[in-house]
Protein backbone atom coordinates (compact mmCIF):
# COMPACT_ATOMS: atom_id res chain seq x y z
CA UNK A 1 0.00 0.00 0.00
CA UNK A 2 1.13 3.47 -0.87
CA UNK A 3 -0.05 4.78 2.54
CA UNK A 4 2.62 2.63 4.16
CA UNK A 5 5.34 4.36 2.15
CA UNK A 6 4.11 7.75 3.33
CA UNK A 7 3.84 6.58 6.93
CA UNK A 8 7.39 5.28 6.67
CA UNK A 9 8.49 8.75 5.55
CA UNK A 10 6.80 10.29 8.59
CA UNK A 11 8.62 7.95 10.97
CA UNK A 12 11.95 8.43 9.16
CA UNK A 13 11.59 12.20 9.32
CA UNK A 14 10.62 12.09 13.00
CA UNK A 15 13.71 10.00 13.74
CA UNK A 16 15.86 12.55 11.92
CA UNK A 17 14.42 15.28 14.10
CA UNK A 18 14.97 13.17 17.22
CA UNK A 19 18.57 12.65 16.18
CA UNK A 20 19.11 16.34 15.53
CA UNK A 21 17.43 17.49 18.73
CA UNK A 22 18.88 14.74 20.89
CA UNK A 23 15.54 13.16 21.82
CA UNK A 24 15.72 9.60 23.11
CA UNK A 25 11.99 9.01 23.02
CA UNK A 26 9.30 10.61 20.89
CA UNK A 27 6.03 11.11 22.76
CA UNK A 28 3.78 12.53 20.14
CA UNK A 29 3.79 13.18 16.42
CA UNK A 30 1.12 15.40 14.87
CA UNK A 31 0.52 14.82 11.19
CA UNK A 32 -1.68 16.65 8.73
CA UNK A 33 -3.01 14.92 5.66
CA UNK A 34 -4.29 17.06 2.83
CA UNK A 35 -7.72 16.36 1.45
CA UNK A 36 -6.33 16.44 -2.11
CA UNK A 37 -4.28 13.25 -1.70
CA UNK A 38 -7.20 11.20 -0.33
CA UNK A 39 -5.07 9.17 2.03
CA UNK A 40 -6.86 6.15 3.41
CA UNK A 41 -6.76 7.24 7.00
CA UNK A 42 -7.30 3.78 8.44
CA UNK A 43 -4.41 2.23 6.57
CA UNK A 44 -2.16 5.21 7.19
CA UNK A 45 -2.85 5.31 10.93
CA UNK A 46 -2.55 1.56 11.23
CA UNK A 47 0.90 1.80 9.64
CA UNK A 48 1.92 4.60 11.97
CA UNK A 49 0.62 2.97 15.13
CA UNK A 50 1.11 -0.73 14.57
CA UNK A 51 3.53 -1.50 11.77
CA UNK A 52 6.38 0.94 11.96
CA UNK A 53 7.06 1.58 15.67
CA UNK A 54 7.81 -2.10 16.23
CA UNK A 55 11.21 -1.70 14.58
CA UNK A 56 12.04 1.69 16.08
CA UNK A 57 12.40 1.87 19.87
CA UNK A 58 12.41 5.66 19.88
CA UNK A 59 8.90 5.83 18.44
CA UNK A 60 7.60 2.67 20.09
CA UNK A 61 5.50 4.60 22.58
CA UNK A 62 4.67 7.59 20.43
CA UNK A 63 1.12 8.81 20.02
CA UNK A 64 0.13 9.84 16.54
CA UNK A 65 -2.39 12.58 15.95
CA UNK A 66 -3.64 12.70 12.40
CA UNK A 67 -5.82 15.55 11.17
CA UNK A 68 -7.23 16.10 7.71
CA UNK A 69 -6.62 19.50 6.18
CA UNK A 70 -9.20 20.77 3.70
CA UNK A 71 -7.82 21.74 0.31
CA UNK A 72 -7.81 25.40 -0.73
CA UNK A 73 -6.99 26.33 -4.28
CA UNK A 74 -6.54 29.58 -6.18
CA UNK A 75 -6.54 30.16 -9.88
CA UNK A 76 -3.43 31.84 -11.30
CA UNK A 77 -5.35 32.97 -14.36
CA UNK A 78 -8.39 34.67 -12.78
CA UNK A 79 -7.49 34.70 -9.04
CA UNK A 80 -10.65 32.83 -8.09
CA UNK A 81 -10.29 31.02 -4.77
CA UNK A 82 -12.04 27.67 -4.57
CA UNK A 83 -12.26 24.32 -2.83
CA UNK A 84 -12.03 20.78 -4.05
CA UNK A 85 -15.80 20.37 -3.88
CA UNK A 86 -16.22 23.35 -6.26
CA UNK A 87 -14.36 21.59 -9.07
CA UNK A 88 -17.00 19.88 -11.16
CA UNK A 89 -18.58 16.50 -10.66
CA UNK A 90 -16.96 13.73 -8.59
CA UNK A 91 -13.64 12.58 -10.01
CA UNK A 92 -13.60 9.39 -11.97
CA UNK A 93 -11.70 6.61 -10.18
CA UNK A 94 -8.64 6.80 -12.46
CA UNK A 95 -8.22 10.52 -11.84
CA UNK A 96 -8.70 10.08 -8.10
CA UNK A 97 -6.09 7.33 -8.09
CA UNK A 98 -3.57 9.42 -10.05
CA UNK A 99 -4.00 12.38 -7.70
CA UNK A 100 -3.72 10.02 -4.76
CA UNK A 101 -0.25 8.97 -5.93
CA UNK A 102 0.96 12.38 -7.12
CA UNK A 103 -1.28 15.23 -5.92
CA UNK A 104 0.14 17.62 -8.57
CA UNK A 105 -1.67 15.55 -11.17
CA UNK A 106 -4.74 17.49 -10.04
CA UNK A 107 -3.57 19.88 -12.76
CA UNK A 108 -4.19 17.18 -15.32
CA UNK A 109 -7.72 16.46 -14.16
CA UNK A 110 -9.18 19.53 -12.44
CA UNK A 111 -9.66 23.11 -13.49
CA UNK A 112 -10.81 26.45 -12.15
CA UNK A 113 -14.60 26.44 -11.86
CA UNK A 114 -14.77 29.99 -13.22
CA UNK A 115 -12.33 30.17 -16.15
CA UNK A 116 -11.52 26.45 -16.67
CA UNK A 117 -7.78 27.03 -16.36
CA UNK A 118 -5.66 24.15 -15.05
CA UNK A 119 -3.15 26.75 -13.85
CA UNK A 120 -4.17 26.94 -10.21
CA UNK A 121 -2.25 26.90 -6.97
CA UNK A 122 -2.79 24.43 -4.15
CA UNK A 123 -2.55 26.77 -1.21
CA UNK A 124 -3.33 24.25 1.49
CA UNK A 125 -4.31 20.63 1.94
CA UNK A 126 -1.98 18.96 -0.54
CA UNK A 127 -0.47 15.89 1.07
CA UNK A 128 1.22 14.55 4.20
CA UNK A 129 3.10 16.93 6.48
CA UNK A 130 4.40 16.82 10.02
CA UNK A 131 3.10 19.60 12.22
CA UNK A 132 4.67 18.83 15.57
CA UNK A 133 7.01 16.37 17.21
CA UNK A 134 7.24 16.12 20.98
CA UNK A 135 9.69 14.11 22.98
CA UNK A 136 12.41 14.16 25.55
CA UNK B 1 7.83 19.70 7.98
CA UNK B 2 7.85 17.70 4.80
CA UNK B 3 8.65 14.05 5.61
CA UNK B 4 9.19 12.84 2.05
CA UNK B 5 12.85 13.78 1.65
CA UNK B 6 13.73 11.47 4.51
CA UNK B 7 12.96 8.27 2.58
CA UNK B 8 14.42 9.01 -0.84
CA UNK B 9 17.84 7.51 -0.05
CA UNK B 10 16.15 4.44 1.37
CA UNK B 11 14.12 3.95 -1.81
CA UNK B 12 17.36 3.96 -3.81
CA UNK B 13 19.53 1.99 -1.42
CA UNK B 14 19.36 -1.22 -3.46
CA UNK B 15 20.55 0.60 -6.57
CA UNK B 16 24.21 0.15 -7.16
CA UNK B 17 24.76 3.00 -9.54
CA UNK B 18 22.71 5.92 -10.82
CA UNK B 19 23.49 7.49 -14.20
CA UNK B 20 21.71 10.78 -14.91
CA UNK B 21 21.55 11.69 -18.58
CA UNK B 22 21.33 15.45 -19.04
CA UNK B 23 22.74 18.36 -20.95
CA UNK B 24 20.61 21.37 -20.26
CA UNK B 25 19.62 21.93 -23.88
CA UNK B 26 16.35 20.58 -25.24
CA UNK B 27 16.08 18.15 -28.11
CA UNK B 28 19.66 16.86 -28.13
CA UNK B 29 18.85 13.20 -27.51
CA UNK B 30 18.82 12.89 -23.71
CA UNK B 31 15.71 10.72 -23.79
CA UNK B 32 16.99 8.68 -26.70
CA UNK B 33 20.26 8.01 -24.92
CA UNK B 34 18.72 7.39 -21.49
CA UNK B 35 16.14 4.94 -22.86
CA UNK B 36 18.51 3.02 -25.12
CA UNK B 37 21.25 2.95 -22.50
CA UNK B 38 18.82 1.28 -20.09
CA UNK B 39 17.72 -1.05 -22.90
CA UNK B 40 21.25 -2.13 -23.87
CA UNK B 41 22.24 -2.62 -20.24
CA UNK B 42 19.18 -4.84 -19.75
CA UNK B 43 19.99 -6.76 -22.94
CA UNK B 44 23.42 -7.48 -21.51
CA UNK B 45 21.91 -8.99 -18.41
CA UNK B 46 22.18 -6.10 -16.03
CA UNK B 47 19.35 -5.23 -13.76
CA UNK B 48 18.48 -1.86 -15.19
CA UNK B 49 15.94 0.77 -14.26
CA UNK B 50 14.81 3.85 -16.16
CA UNK B 51 13.32 6.89 -14.48
CA UNK B 52 11.91 9.60 -16.70
CA UNK B 53 12.14 12.78 -14.66
CA UNK B 54 10.85 14.98 -17.43
CA UNK B 55 7.45 15.45 -15.82
CA UNK B 56 6.03 17.90 -18.33
CA UNK B 57 7.47 16.34 -21.50
CA UNK B 58 8.03 12.65 -20.78
CA UNK B 59 9.42 10.78 -23.80
CA UNK B 60 11.07 7.53 -22.75
CA UNK B 61 7.83 5.58 -23.13
CA UNK B 62 7.62 6.79 -26.74
CA UNK B 63 11.22 5.82 -27.52
CA UNK B 64 10.67 2.33 -26.09
CA UNK B 65 7.09 1.92 -27.31
CA UNK B 66 5.57 1.50 -23.87
CA UNK B 67 1.89 2.38 -23.93
CA UNK B 68 0.77 1.36 -20.49
CA UNK B 69 2.82 0.87 -17.37
CA UNK B 70 0.50 1.23 -14.38
CA UNK B 71 2.66 0.80 -11.28
CA UNK B 72 2.03 -2.03 -8.88
CA UNK B 73 1.07 -0.80 -5.44
CA UNK B 74 3.11 -2.54 -2.78
CA UNK B 75 4.31 -0.58 0.24
CA UNK B 76 4.67 2.30 -2.18
CA UNK B 77 4.77 1.66 -5.89
CA UNK B 78 6.88 -0.82 -7.77
CA UNK B 79 7.94 0.13 -11.31
CA UNK B 80 6.75 -2.20 -14.06
CA UNK B 81 9.23 -4.47 -15.77
CA UNK B 82 9.09 -3.58 -19.49
CA UNK B 83 11.61 -4.88 -22.06
CA UNK B 84 13.63 -6.09 -19.08
CA UNK B 85 13.75 -2.58 -17.60
CA UNK B 86 12.14 -1.35 -14.36
CA UNK B 87 10.40 1.67 -15.77
CA UNK B 88 8.93 4.69 -14.02
CA UNK B 89 7.51 7.81 -15.58
CA UNK B 90 4.76 10.29 -14.85
CA UNK B 91 2.83 8.63 -17.68
CA UNK B 92 2.38 5.62 -15.41
CA UNK B 93 -0.09 7.74 -13.48
CA UNK B 94 -1.47 10.17 -15.99
CA UNK B 95 -1.27 8.43 -19.36
CA UNK B 96 -1.19 10.84 -22.29
CA UNK B 97 -2.87 13.78 -20.55
CA UNK B 98 -0.96 17.07 -20.39
CA UNK B 99 0.74 17.87 -17.08
CA UNK B 100 0.75 21.66 -16.79
CA UNK B 101 2.99 22.10 -13.77
CA UNK B 102 4.63 25.20 -12.37
CA UNK B 103 8.07 24.95 -10.79
CA UNK B 104 6.78 24.32 -7.29
CA UNK B 105 4.52 21.57 -8.61
CA UNK B 106 7.38 19.99 -10.50
CA UNK B 107 9.45 19.99 -7.30
CA UNK B 108 6.61 18.42 -5.36
CA UNK B 109 5.74 15.80 -7.94
CA UNK B 110 9.39 14.84 -8.37
CA UNK B 111 9.84 14.41 -4.64
CA UNK B 112 6.61 12.43 -4.31
CA UNK B 113 7.72 10.11 -7.12
CA UNK B 114 11.11 9.55 -5.50
CA UNK B 115 9.54 9.00 -2.07
CA UNK B 116 7.03 6.34 -3.14
CA UNK B 117 8.90 4.41 -5.84
CA UNK B 118 10.58 1.26 -4.60
CA UNK B 119 13.31 0.32 -7.02
CA UNK B 120 14.41 -2.87 -5.30
CA UNK B 121 17.78 -4.24 -6.33
CA UNK B 122 19.31 -2.80 -9.50
CA UNK B 123 22.76 -2.72 -11.01
CA UNK B 124 22.06 0.62 -12.57
CA UNK B 125 19.27 3.16 -12.68
CA UNK B 126 19.33 5.51 -15.65
CA UNK B 127 17.63 8.84 -15.03
CA UNK B 128 16.41 10.91 -17.94
CA UNK B 129 16.95 14.48 -16.81
CA UNK B 130 14.61 17.29 -17.74
CA UNK B 131 15.92 20.07 -20.02
CA UNK B 132 16.95 23.46 -18.64
CA UNK B 133 18.64 24.58 -15.47
CA UNK B 134 15.39 25.28 -13.66
CA UNK B 135 13.54 23.73 -10.74
CA UNK B 136 13.24 20.31 -12.33
CA UNK B 137 16.95 19.91 -12.96
CA UNK B 138 18.02 21.50 -9.70
CA UNK B 139 15.70 19.29 -7.68
CA UNK B 140 16.73 16.16 -9.53
CA UNK B 141 20.38 16.91 -8.77
CA UNK B 142 19.67 17.81 -5.15
CA UNK B 143 17.43 14.84 -4.37
CA UNK B 144 19.74 12.27 -6.00
CA UNK B 145 23.21 13.45 -4.95
CA UNK B 146 24.67 10.02 -5.79
CA UNK B 147 23.77 10.39 -9.45
CA UNK B 148 26.69 10.42 -11.85
CA UNK B 149 26.01 12.74 -14.72
CA UNK B 150 26.36 11.68 -18.30
CA UNK B 151 26.16 14.81 -20.39
CA UNK B 152 24.89 14.90 -23.97
CA UNK B 153 26.09 17.47 -26.51
CA UNK B 154 25.99 17.95 -30.24
CA UNK B 155 28.45 19.80 -32.44
CA UNK B 156 26.11 22.77 -32.71
CA UNK B 157 27.41 26.00 -31.20
CA UNK B 158 23.91 26.80 -30.04
CA UNK B 159 23.82 23.52 -28.11
CA UNK B 160 27.36 23.79 -26.77
CA UNK B 161 26.62 27.21 -25.30
CA UNK B 162 24.09 25.61 -22.92
CA UNK B 163 25.89 22.30 -22.41
CA UNK B 164 28.92 24.22 -21.17
CA UNK B 165 26.73 25.97 -18.58
CA UNK B 166 25.21 22.65 -17.58
CA UNK B 167 28.68 21.20 -17.01
CA UNK B 168 29.86 24.29 -15.17
CA UNK B 169 26.84 24.11 -12.88
CA UNK B 170 27.42 20.42 -12.14
CA UNK B 171 31.01 21.23 -11.31
CA UNK B 172 30.03 24.16 -9.09
CA UNK B 173 27.70 21.99 -7.03
CA UNK B 174 30.23 19.16 -7.02
CA UNK B 175 27.93 16.66 -8.68
CA UNK B 176 29.93 13.74 -10.14
CA UNK B 177 30.26 13.85 -13.93
CA UNK B 178 30.96 10.51 -15.58
CA UNK B 179 31.53 11.91 -19.06
CA UNK B 180 30.38 13.65 -22.20
CA UNK B 181 28.69 12.06 -25.22
CA UNK B 182 28.44 13.60 -28.65
CA UNK B 183 25.09 12.90 -30.32
CA UNK B 184 23.75 13.45 -33.84
CA UNK B 185 27.33 13.35 -34.98
CA UNK B 186 28.32 13.63 -38.61
CA UNK B 187 31.85 12.54 -37.96
CA UNK B 188 33.19 13.68 -34.61
CA UNK B 189 32.98 17.34 -33.69
CA UNK B 190 36.18 19.22 -32.84
CA UNK B 191 34.10 21.62 -30.75
CA UNK B 192 32.74 18.82 -28.52
CA UNK B 193 36.22 17.36 -28.12
CA UNK B 194 37.52 20.83 -27.22
CA UNK B 195 34.82 21.28 -24.59
CA UNK B 196 35.63 17.88 -23.08
CA UNK B 197 39.32 18.78 -22.95
CA UNK B 198 38.70 22.23 -21.58
CA UNK B 199 36.49 21.01 -18.75
CA UNK B 200 38.53 17.83 -18.25
CA UNK B 201 35.58 15.52 -18.77
CA UNK B 202 36.10 12.19 -20.57
CA UNK B 203 34.47 11.99 -24.01
CA UNK B 204 32.82 8.58 -23.65
CA UNK B 205 31.15 8.14 -26.99
CA UNK B 206 30.10 9.54 -30.32
CA UNK B 207 26.60 8.64 -31.52
CA UNK B 208 26.06 9.12 -35.24
CA UNK B 209 23.17 11.04 -36.72
CA UNK B 210 20.89 8.26 -37.85
CA UNK B 211 18.17 8.89 -40.42
CA UNK B 212 16.59 5.50 -39.61
CA UNK B 213 15.99 6.38 -36.00
CA UNK B 214 12.57 7.95 -36.45
CA UNK B 215 11.21 4.86 -38.16
CA UNK B 216 12.60 2.62 -35.43
CA UNK B 217 11.32 4.75 -32.56
CA UNK B 218 8.86 2.83 -30.41
CA UNK B 219 10.02 -0.57 -31.67
CA UNK B 220 12.81 -1.93 -29.47
CA UNK B 221 13.79 -4.73 -31.87
CA UNK B 222 14.31 -2.23 -34.70
CA UNK B 223 15.90 0.29 -32.37
CA UNK B 224 18.43 -2.31 -31.31
CA UNK B 225 19.57 -2.65 -34.93
CA UNK B 226 20.12 1.06 -35.61
CA UNK B 227 23.61 2.48 -35.86
CA UNK B 228 22.94 4.93 -33.05
CA UNK B 229 21.94 2.17 -30.63
CA UNK B 230 24.99 0.21 -31.76
CA UNK B 231 27.04 3.16 -30.60
CA UNK B 232 25.06 3.33 -27.35
CA UNK B 233 25.92 -0.33 -26.82
CA UNK B 234 29.62 0.48 -27.19
CA UNK B 235 29.17 3.34 -24.77
CA UNK B 236 27.48 1.00 -22.29
CA UNK B 237 30.37 -1.46 -22.66
CA UNK B 238 32.77 1.39 -22.02
CA UNK B 239 30.97 1.87 -18.74
CA UNK B 240 31.30 -1.87 -17.99
CA UNK B 241 34.09 -1.75 -15.50
CA UNK B 242 32.26 1.07 -13.85
CA UNK B 243 28.74 -0.37 -13.84
CA UNK B 244 29.21 -3.58 -11.94
CA UNK B 245 26.62 -6.21 -11.36
CA UNK B 246 24.99 -6.41 -7.98
CA UNK B 247 25.94 -10.07 -8.10
CA UNK B 248 29.08 -10.64 -10.11
CA UNK B 249 28.92 -13.14 -12.99
CA UNK B 250 30.86 -15.62 -10.90
CA UNK B 251 28.01 -15.50 -8.42
CA UNK B 252 29.92 -13.67 -5.74
CA UNK B 253 27.42 -11.76 -3.69
CA UNK B 254 28.03 -8.06 -3.24
CA UNK B 255 25.92 -5.72 -1.21
CA UNK B 256 23.60 -3.48 -3.11
CA UNK B 257 24.36 -0.27 -1.30
N1 LIG C 1 21.58 10.26 -33.14
C1 LIG C 1 20.40 10.67 -33.60
N2 LIG C 1 20.10 10.59 -34.92
C2 LIG C 1 18.90 11.00 -35.39
N3 LIG C 1 17.93 11.51 -34.62
C3 LIG C 1 18.16 11.60 -33.31
C4 LIG C 1 19.39 11.18 -32.72
N4 LIG C 1 19.33 11.40 -31.38
C5 LIG C 1 18.10 11.89 -31.14
N5 LIG C 1 17.40 12.01 -32.30
C6 LIG C 1 16.02 12.52 -32.42
O1 LIG C 1 15.98 13.84 -31.95
C7 LIG C 1 14.75 14.12 -31.31
C8 LIG C 1 15.01 14.63 -29.91
O2 LIG C 1 15.57 13.58 -29.12
P1 LIG C 1 15.20 13.41 -27.58
O3 LIG C 1 13.73 13.54 -27.38
O4 LIG C 1 15.87 12.20 -27.09
O5 LIG C 1 15.91 14.74 -27.01
P2 LIG C 1 15.85 15.31 -25.51
O6 LIG C 1 17.17 15.92 -25.30
O7 LIG C 1 15.39 14.28 -24.58
O8 LIG C 1 14.73 16.43 -25.67
P3 LIG C 1 13.97 17.20 -24.46
O9 LIG C 1 14.94 18.25 -24.04
O10 LIG C 1 12.77 17.76 -25.12
O11 LIG C 1 13.69 16.21 -23.39
C9 LIG C 1 13.97 12.83 -31.33
O12 LIG C 1 13.09 12.85 -32.44
C10 LIG C 1 15.04 11.78 -31.53
O13 LIG C 1 14.57 10.61 -32.16
MG1 LIG D 1 13.73 14.29 -23.23
ZN1 LIG E 1 -9.74 30.84 -13.11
Amino acid sequence: MHELALAEAVVAAALEVAEREGLSAIREISVRVGELQRIEREVFEFALREVLPASEPRVADARFRVATEPTRLRCHACSHAFRLSDTSSPLDPDAAESIHFIPELAHSFLCCPVCRSPDFEVIEGRGVSIERIEGS
Amino acid sequence: MDPRGSVVDRRLEGVRRIIAVGGGKGGIGKSLLASTLALTLAEEGRRAGLLDLDLTGPSDHVVLGIDACPPREDFGVEPRLVHGIRFMSIVAFVGSRPTPLRGVDVSNALLELLAITRWGTLDVLVVDMPPGLGDAMLDAVRRIPRAEHLVVATGSRVVLETVRKHLQLLRRIEAPVVGLVENMSRGGSAAVRALADELEVPLLGVLPFDAELEEATGDVARLSRTSVVGAVRDLARGLHGRIRRVRGSAGSAASGS
